[in-house]
């Protein structure tokens, strides 16, 4: 509590006319006015973005220099992106600032029913980003498109059955998750706490987003690439329809550049890469990859495929070349760092407003004190802001 | 950061707004212009703009960021000062990237070791770190 007011007309009062006016609860002691402390925290955020900025401006340095560097291994291992999946996060991402937009709004105008509501919507949507990006990293893993150093792809068996159900791994912690806010729930409302139910009602929500968005990545994964959504995911009856699809593929993949059919002369290792372009690429990348192999077969008689370097500088020539662990595997550490600390930055995000959560329905925030709400909205934009950049740059290049 | 902008703030502690509250209209035509964006960059990639694509896909960004600092961030209704700060950092970034790009433009000619894989599969993978930089 004040021990010194600072505006010397209203002296030592006793303490509850402290609270009526000048130093109601939220104010710390060291300010004068809820103002004021608005402000100072609002400075202290804006530097804190300002550090964030500058630890991401390394990472955003890495990508420059290599791709500058290695234009080629960016775009042939960019096709292994699924282009579907990353719109519908960056969709999912921009609502969930709006959401939280509307939050500090909310806060703002002391909206309280309105603040929860929002707070729920934003850690909703971030629980379904989280759930989309399991289903592409376990699907990529299942694939041993990992980090340089683990890097296993094997264009003739890009979908290994040997791996790890990775997914599960990574949907336990929030299956746990669900069941200790269902749990919390549950007794809150034999207790008969209303306060706690309130709380642990849209929480239970925001968990079981995570799985929405699990499905809706399984769904669009599902959608573009069949085959290896099946293998990925175990399912029990799909490995029975698994070569059927990846022959289906193949003959849209043929009828897509008729030419390549009658260029002839094609090896094993063309068919490998048929398969590859038809389950992991769009059609632009089964054309191009076609094109690159009738340009092969034009340039050199035999179809002999190396870790050549001395590439003509070409997209489509290269597309079989960066698919090397030291090659590729550079694009995809630097795809797993930048994407994965953007994730932290999501769950980091996810705890600091499970936070307000809980305040917001303590009705802690008024007119006077949004500012909690205000500077996790800043941090939450700037997430946004990250990924805003992040998408075009790994998953649009052609 | 007591020097207070605002003439209102005279009444600032008896209950009157230091807020300023984003209009609901704004909050969602900023969101729909930032989704339209979005459809945009995905729709230009079917497309060969060469060399200018990065550019492109850069500029659409920037738009987007733009739009999101000053609405949802708040920026145009901030104190300037919060603005230069963030801003300025900006600056450094490019600072830094231009400097760093440069460099390794300069010095390395390539970040991959030297391995002579024929077999790409077979072969260890070198610890391939961030080394592009000197």
């Amino acid at each position: 509590m004040s021990t010194i007011e600072a505006s010397p007309e209203v002296g030592h009062d006793d303490h509850g006319h402290d609270h009526d006016h000048d130093h109601p609860a939220f104010l710390a002691h060291h300010f004068d006015t809820p103002e004021q402390q608005f402000d100072s925290g609002k400075l202290g955020i804006w530097l804190f973005l300002v550090t964030e900025v500058l630890f991401f401006s390394g990472m955003f340095c890495a990508y420059a220099i290599f791709r500058a560097l290695r234009p080629e291994v960016f775009e042939g291992c960019s096709q292994f992106l699924n282009t579907k999946l990353g719109a519908i996060n960056t969709g999912v991402l921009l609502f969930s600032s709006l959401t939280m937009a509307w939050a500090v709004r909310c806060s703002q105008l002391e909206q309280h029913k309105g603040l929860v509501g929002t707070l729920a919507a934003t850690l909703s949507c971030a629980m379904i980003f989280l759930g989309v990006k399991s289903i592409e990293y376990s699907h990529k893993w299942g694939m041993g498109l990992l980090p340089a150093g683990l890097f296993a792809y094997d264009p003739s068996n890009p979908h290994p059955t040997d791996h790890p159900n990775y997914l599960m791994y990574i949907c336990i912690p929030f299956a746990i998750a669900l069941a200790g806010v269902l749990l919390w729930l549950v007794v809150s409302a034999g207790l008969g706490n209303k306060m706690h139910v309130a709380m642990a009602m849209p929480l239970t929500v925001v968990c079981l987003c995570f799985f929405v968005g699990v499905g809706l990545g399984m769904v669009l994964e599902s959608g573009d690439e069949t085959a290896e959504h099946i293998d990925v995911h175990a399912d029990p009856n799909g490995l029975a329809s698994a070569p059927v699809m990846l022959e289906a593929e193949k003959a849209a993949a043929a009828e897509a550049a008729p030419a390549i059919a009658a260029s002839g002369a094609m090896v094993s290792v063309d068919e490998s890469v048929l398969e590859i372009l038809a389950g992991d690429a769009s059609n632009t990348g089964v054309t191009s990859g076609l094109n690159a192999l009738e340009q092969q077969n034009a340039a050199a008689g035999t179809s002999t495929i190396t870790g050549d370097e001395a590439v003509v500088g070409a997209i489509t020539t290269t597309e079989i070349d960066v698919m090397t662990p030291t090659t590729a595997g550079v694009f995809f550490s630097i795809y797993y760092c930048m994407t994965g600390i953007h994730a932290i930055h999501i769950l980091a995000g996810i705890g600091v407003l499970v936070w307000l959560l809980v305040r917001a329905v303590r009705l802690d925030f008024n007119r006077q004190y949004f500012g909690p709400v205000d500077y996790v909205g800043l941090y939450w934009h700037l997430v946004d802001l990250i990924w805003i950049y992040l998408f075009p740059l790994l998953y649009l290049i052609r | 950061m007591s020097a207070h902008a605002h003439s209102e703030d005279d009444h600032g502690s008896e209950g009157h707004d230091f807020a300023h509250p984003m209009s609901v209209q704004t909050l969602l035509a900023v969101f729909f212009a930032l989704t339209f964006l979005t459809v945009i960059t995905v729709a230009q990639a079917s497309f060969d703009f060469g060399a200018f694509e990065v550019a492109t896909v850069m500029f659409i960004a920037t738009i987007k960021a733009v739009l999101v600092m000053a609405f949802f961030m708040h920026m145009i209704a901030d104190k300037p000062f919060n603005a230069i700060i963030f801003i300025g950092s900006f600056v450094f970034v490019g600072l830094f990237v231009i400097f760093t790009l440069g460099d390794s433009m300069m010095t390395s000619g390539s970040f991959e070791p030297v391995v002579e894989e024929l077999a790409p599969a077979v072969a260890e993978p070198m610890e391939v770190k961030v080394d592009g930089a000197p």
